[in-house]
Formats: C-alpha cells, structure tokens, sequence
C-alpha cells in the first residue's frame, strides 16, 4: 500500500468505489494504465510549459513593442493563438483523457480495456498538437480563434480522440458491477460532446466549400464555448466529483443534484457563446443571452454539491491534491460565473473587446482545469506507478504557485478589462488612454503568469523524473536478467517481462 | 443501468437541439446569403476584393492581427437628426423665438420642446445647426415642414449612434452582410488596437499604411502595436533608390545607404486594409449619407 492509499483511506470511510477487491486488483488496474497515462500525461505537461511560456513571450510585445520585430513566429498574433492552443489542446484535454481513462478503470474494478490503443492515441494526439503549432507558428493558422489548427492536425486530434474514445467505453463496458456513478454521467457527455462538436465544427471550418459569411464565426463561437465551457465542466466536474468524495472520505454529497447539474449545463450551457453585438440576426446573440442565464442553475447546482462534499470533510489538505480539487470546484464556480455575466446584454456592452474575456479563459483553463488537472495526476501517479512522487514538496510548491499565479494573472486582467471597457464606451476619452489603463494592469498580470509557468515547471519536473526512473528500472531489469541468464548458461529463458511495460 | 441510458439519451438530445440551434440555423440562414443592394442605389454590397487585397487578407489572417483587432463596429441606436442648413432671410434670434414657440404650441412637439430649446440656447446664428436629435421622427418631419413654409432650409436625417460611430469608427454598425466574401471571417474579440473595419476611409494613403506597419510608433505615438518589420526588407540602395522604398523620419531609418522596401505581403495587407470600409447605407443598417438633404 503506498503512503498515499494510506492517507486516504484514514477516515475510515469508503470510496465512491464500493467493495474494490483488495489491494491486489487496484494494482493491477494501476499498472494497466501506466504506460498510457505516463504517455498522456508527460506530453500534457510539456505542453503547458511550452503553451505558458509562448503565453509570456506573446504579452513581451506589450511591454516592448517592438522586442519580436524581426521575428514572424513570434509576432503576437502567432504566439498567442499557438498559446492558448497548447493550454487547450496540448494539456487540458489529453490530461483530462488520462485521468478520465484511470477513473474509468477504477470504477469498473477492471484493468483498462486494450491498453495500448490509448498509447498510440496520446503519441498521435501529441504529434498533431506539434503539427498545429508549428502552422500557427509559422502563419498557417485557420484563423478561426481556438480552431488554429490546419486540417492535417485537426484529422489527427480527432482520430486521437476517437480511439481513446473507444478505450474509455470498453473499459466502461467491462465493468463487474452494473452501477453507475455520476462520474460516467459526465464522462458520458464528454466524449460525445467533443467529438460531435470539434467533429462537425471542422468539418464545416475546414472544407474545401466554407459556409459563407458569418455562420463560420457562428460556428466557431458554438465550438469554443462548447469546448471551453461546456466541455472542460464535464471533464473536470466529472474528475473532482470522482475525488473530492474520496479524497474526503464520505459519498457524493447527492446525487440528485448531480444529474440536475448535468442535465441544465448541458441543455442550457451549449446555447452560449454568441457574442451580444455579433454582426448576426438578433435571435442568436438573445438565445445565448437566455440560456447563460438559465446555465446560473447549472452552476449552482454544482457549487451545492461541491460544498456539502467539502465541508466537514477530516482531511488536512496542505497543498495537497484536495487543495488542487477543491482550488479548481472554486475556480469554475468564480469563472462560470463571470462567463455567463459577458452574455448579459447589460454587462457586455462594457466587457466585450476588452482584456476580461482574455482574463475568464485563462481562469478556466488554468484555475479550473489546470487546478483538477493536476491535483488529479499528482493524485493518481503514485498509485499509477507504485512509488512515492520523487519532488513532493514541488508538488505542494506546484499548488501554491499556481493559486497564487492564476489569481495574480487573472484578477488584473479582469479589472482592467472593466475599466477598459468603461473607457471605450466614452467616446471622449481617446483610444489610447483606454488601452493604457488595460496595459497597466497588463503589467502585473505578467508576473503571475510567470508564477504559473514555475509551478507547471514543478509537474513536468515530476513527470520526467518518474518517467526516466521508471525506463531506468525496466532497463535495469532487462539487464539483470539477460545477466543471470548468461552466467547459469541456460540456453534460452523467456524474460519475464510484465506486458503492460512494453508500450 | 437505466440511469445511464436516459442520461446519454439527454446528453445526445442537449447537443442536437444546441447543433440545430447555433450551427444547423444559422447555415440555412446566412448561409445562403447572396449579395445585397446598397440602399438607394442600384450598388452592390459587398465589394468583391481582387488582386493584392484577397491576398492581403490571407496576411491578415497569417499574422493573427484578429488577435488584437476587431473588424466589428457596434451601435447602440439610431436618431433622426434636423439640422438647419440655410436661414434666409429671418435674424437667429427671431427664429429662435419662433421655433420655441412653435415648439411649446404645437401638440406632437411639445414633449421635445425642451431638447430643441435646449439645442437652441447661445445660438447665433453658426451653421449647420443641430435642431433635434432623437427617437421621433414625426418631430423631425413636423418641424420640417414648419419650418420650409417660413423659408427656412432643414436636412433631416437618420444617424447611428453608439461609442463606436462617435469615435469616428464608422457610420453604422457592422451587419452579417458585410462579411459575405471573407474567408476566414476575422471578427476578433480584443480592441488592443483600434477597429479597423473602416481603416480604408480613416486612413486611405497606402504610404501611411506601409509605414504604420513597418513603424507604428513614427505615425502614432505611444502606440502599442507591434513593429512588423519582417515584412520588409532591409537592402543596401542600388544605382537609384528603389521607387517604392519607405520614407521614413530619421529616427526609424535605417543606416546610411540602406533602404526599407516592403515585401508583397506587406502591400497585400496594405491593400486589404484599404478595402475595408463598411460605409454603405444597407436595408438592416439604414443610415442617410451626408450628401442627401431634404
């Protein structure tokens, strides 16, 4: 039993898991998912590092206009749409896929279903974020904001994510006991989320006959507000509703609530996201004005769920994973929030076309899914790869740097954003002193940025210690036994490898 | 099990209603939308790009300046407008009498007797004078003609209004059709920059353009928009100096015997910008262009 099995189960109360079977089946779950997991994960965290530090050398041009002059995949424009890709692409989904994955098997008390499909899936997955950044990178973007990425990438995220797909609903399937939990609800949702709406939104962006006009923004709004609203709710709800019981060590606050959460945000939530002074028929910028309103409950509901989960709870968490978890339920509450409020007609006329929404992305990938991200990985390695984490203390300096750096990053951007738009609306006040007092605050939103980019630091540091101990060790081993073979001089012995080492 | 079952039936159900809504809709919609007329003429809108300009907007689209540039002009409203445009042969003072008079007396305009009166005070005679601006146009027309039988000659006409138009950004908000032949449309969401959807008419001198992009801060002071100085080249001057080399203030020159010359992606996006002007009066964003009086 590893130290943080331990820790968990102190409470004396029993996991969503009801009855797992000994110690003996939840290694051998873990260990099925390690050689896909490792592959998703070190690949996710090396995206984030790379994704936040292009995020900081796209914000250098405003402190020194001219610092990327020379230096086209640089320029802002580039930088910044290859940055948020990364966050988006490169490290929120596939994380949110490994973790999906180990919850999955867990729950099913099963080893995960065809192992190595999800191995090729997080390589292929990982070579079409390459592909995509270097286009936008080197001025081949698409375009459409969070749709940058050219066909060829595209094809290749999505045939990444169908295979996944199909592990995830095997594993699903081979589950001992006919139950489900809400979880698999949201989970569920998910992976038939994304793969109709990044599916269809590409196949129309990206067609040889584009629709004309504005239904490609339409269209790419719908996309964007269903990824990074609804879809990273449903991963990362789905996650922390998985270990916040755990991890608390008393059941789901209710479940009722749950699928009220669910059923609202998906009904209400995907109806978001058309800008309130589109250049479009009026009817859609006033369905997404109505259902932001209507998604409050959905919001809501989750915050009561998440709370009566939390509260009480005698776990100390000290930057631990439940600080992560707990950090990120917070962060989507807060995010979602300001979210809907850009679709109220009252509060757009002053939010849009500033910093704010810059600002509510970044919270909600960073705060919210970059917090349960990470929480959940540090929760799950150890387990996945029967060690203790190398660094533990960076992973608690990885909570604090990221709390602390999120807020310092978003909050500026956000209050700059209102005075921004407060100044824009003024026709008296020159343009450019709107954009100056957005830049003053600009500048301190830098530094926590900076913060952030340190603590992702931390994970992959972790990551890619874990990962070269454990090559290291399967290195070791195979040496041993080819030595002891050798010096007995037997003739031929099959190695007694473990399958699930190979990838 | 049950449970799982209608929760996917909800979830697939969810997302179909939200496909047909936002992405199935709007395609039968606006995606058939062909070319509309310009309002009051027999013109075209819009104009279809050609040459440089086509091109240019694949520049635009390559250096991401959506990222910080919207192409999207908002307007709040509208107002009719009555302007006094000639007096004859009445003293201002007398007609500001008469028009308060007829203002307090006449029942359809009594309830903006106070705007107009207000408009009216310290005037001294100055033209064109603002007479009324606002939501009512029987006002406009009432006084109008009131005034048209006394000799007095008015133009009415009907304005956007909104931050945006007075900025000077444009002369009515953007509608679905000015974007019927952009591929991608490139709406943006930040202003880090200022709109560009008329940067065609604001600043319509391709060497400004040229110059702006190779030196933002020669042409605009504090500005905060990057240099983008690759897209030019920086070559040693020849026999003659190359026609189209930039002129450039001493302080962004380059070293003596070198000349800034824009590469064709730079006159590409110069060209695109220049066709950037959504000043046509539309039937969804009417508009009385300034040369028509009544």
């Amino acid at each position: 039993m590893n130290p943080t099995e331990n820790k968990t189960m102190q409470c004396g109360c029993d996991a969503p898991v009801a009855g797992i079977g000994g110690e003996g089946a939840a290694a051998t779950i873990d260990a099925s998912c390690r050689v896909p997991l490792l592959a998703l994960f070190g690949g996710a965290a090396l995206w984030l590092v790379l994704g936040l530090a292009l995020g900081l050398a796209a914000v250098m041009t405003f402190h020194k206009p001219d610092m990327f002059a020379d230096c086209a995949f640089l320029t802002f424009g580039r930088a910044q749409a290859a940055a948020n890709d990364l966050l988006l692409y490169g490290f929120a989904i596939p994380a949110a896929l490994g973790v999906m994955l180990w919850i999955l098997a867990r729950l099913s008390q099963a080893p995960l279903a065809l192992p190595i499909v999800p191995v090729v899936a997080a390589n292929l997955w990982h070579l079409g974020v390459f592909i995509g950044t270097a286009t936008i990178l080197g001025g081949g973007s698409t375009g459409h904001p969070w749709l940058e990425y050219p066909r060829a990438a595209a094809v290749l995220l999505f045939a990444a994510f169908m295979l996944i797909a199909v592990c995830a609903v095997a594993t699903m399937g081979s589950r001992t006991n006919g139950e489900l939990y809400p979880s698999h609800w949201f989970f569920f949702a998910a992976i038939l989320w994304f793969v109709w709406s990044y599916g269809s939104a590409n196949i129309f962006l990206q067609s040889h006959q584009q629709p004309r006009g504005v239904v490609q923004a339409v269209i790419d709004w719908w996309l964007t507000n269903n990824l990074l609203f609804v879809w990273l709710a449903l991963a990362g709800i789905g996650i922390a509703f998985y270990f916040l019981p755990k991890i608390a060590g008393k059941p789901l606050a209710s479940r009722g609530y749950a699928l009220f959460g669910l059923l609202t945000l998906v009904f209400f939530g995907s109806w978001v996201g058309i800008p309130q002074s589109a250049p479009v028929p009026a009817w859609l910028p006033t369905v997404s004005a109505y259902a932001g309103l209507l998604s409050l409950v959905s919001i809501v509901a989750i915050a009561i769920v998440t709370k009566k989960t939390v509260c009480g709870a005698c776990v100390k968490c000290s930057g631990g994973p439940f600080c992560f978890i707990k950090f990120g339920m917070l962060s989507f509450v807060v995010s979602s929030l300001l979210y809907v409020s850009e679709f109220c007609p009252r509060y757009s006329r002053v939010l849009e076309f500033t910093w704010f929404n810059f600002g509510v992305t970044q919270w909600q990938l960073l705060g919210f899914a970059g917090m349960i991200l990470c929480g959940a990985i540090y929760e799950i390695l150890p387990r996945v790869m029967g060690k203790e984490l190398p660094f533990t203390k960076l992973a608690k300096l990885n909570f604090f740097l990221f709390a602390g750096g999120t807020l310092l990053f978003v909050i500026p951007l956000l209050i700059g954003g209102v005075e921004q738009g407060m100044k824009l609306r003024d026709a008296n006040i020159p343009f450019a002193d709107a954009s100056a007092v957005a830049m003053k605050f600009l500048r301190i939103s830098t530094t926590g940025q900076l913060l952030v980019l340190l603590g992702a630091l931390c994970l992959l540091l972790n990551i890619l210690v874990m990962t070269l101990q454990w090559k290291l060790g399967l290195v070791k081993t195979v040496v041993g036994v080819v030595k002891d073979s050798l010096a007995e001089g037997s003739a031929y012995q099959p190695l007694p490898c473990d399958k699930e080492a190979k990838p | 099990m049950k449970t799982g079952f209608s929760v996917f039936l909800a979830a697939f159900v969810a997302l179909g209603a939200s496909w047909f809504g936002l992405v199935y809709g709007p395609l039968k919609q606006l995606g058939v939308a062909t070319e509309t007329k310009v309002l009051q003429s027999d013109a075209k809108w819009p104009l279809q790009r050609t040459g440089d300009a086509t091109l240019g907007l694949q520049v635009y689209r390559s250096a991401g300046c959506a990222a910080c540039h919207t192409e999207q002009v908002r307007q709040t409203g509208a107002a009719n407008v009555l302007t006094i445009t000639e007096i004859g042969s009445h003293q201002p003072t007398d007609l500001k009498g008469f028009i308060n008079s007829l203002a307090g007396s006449v029942t359809e305009l009594m309830n903006s007797s106070n705007a107009v009166a207000a408009n009216l005070a310290g005037w001294n005679g100055e033209l064109p004078k603002v007479l009324y601006s606002g939501a009512d146009d029987t006002v406009v027309s009432m006084l109008g003609d009131k005034l048209k039988a006394v000799g007095v000659k008015t133009e009415a006409r009907v304005v956007a209004t909104g931050a945006d138009i007075a900025r000077g950004w444009g002369t009515r908000q953007s509608v679905a059709a000015d974007y019927l032949y952009d591929a991608p449309v490139q709406l943006g969401n930040l202003r880090a920059g200022p709109d560009l959807a008329t940067i065609g008419v604001r600043a319509p001198d391709v060497n400004w353009q040229l110059q702006h992009l190779y030196a933002p801060r020669s042409l605009v002071k504090n500005s905060t928009m990057p240099a983008f100085r690759f897209l030019f080249a920086v070559q040693k001057i020849g026999a003659q100096p190359a026609p189209d080399a930039l002129v450039l203030p001493k302080e962004f020159a380059p070293a003596d015997g070198y000349e800034v010359v824009p590469t064709a992606e730079a006159k590409q996006l110069a060209a695109y910008l220049l066709t950037l002007k959504n000043n046509a009066p539309l039937y969804e964003a009417p508009f009385t262009p300034i040369t028509a009086a009544k």
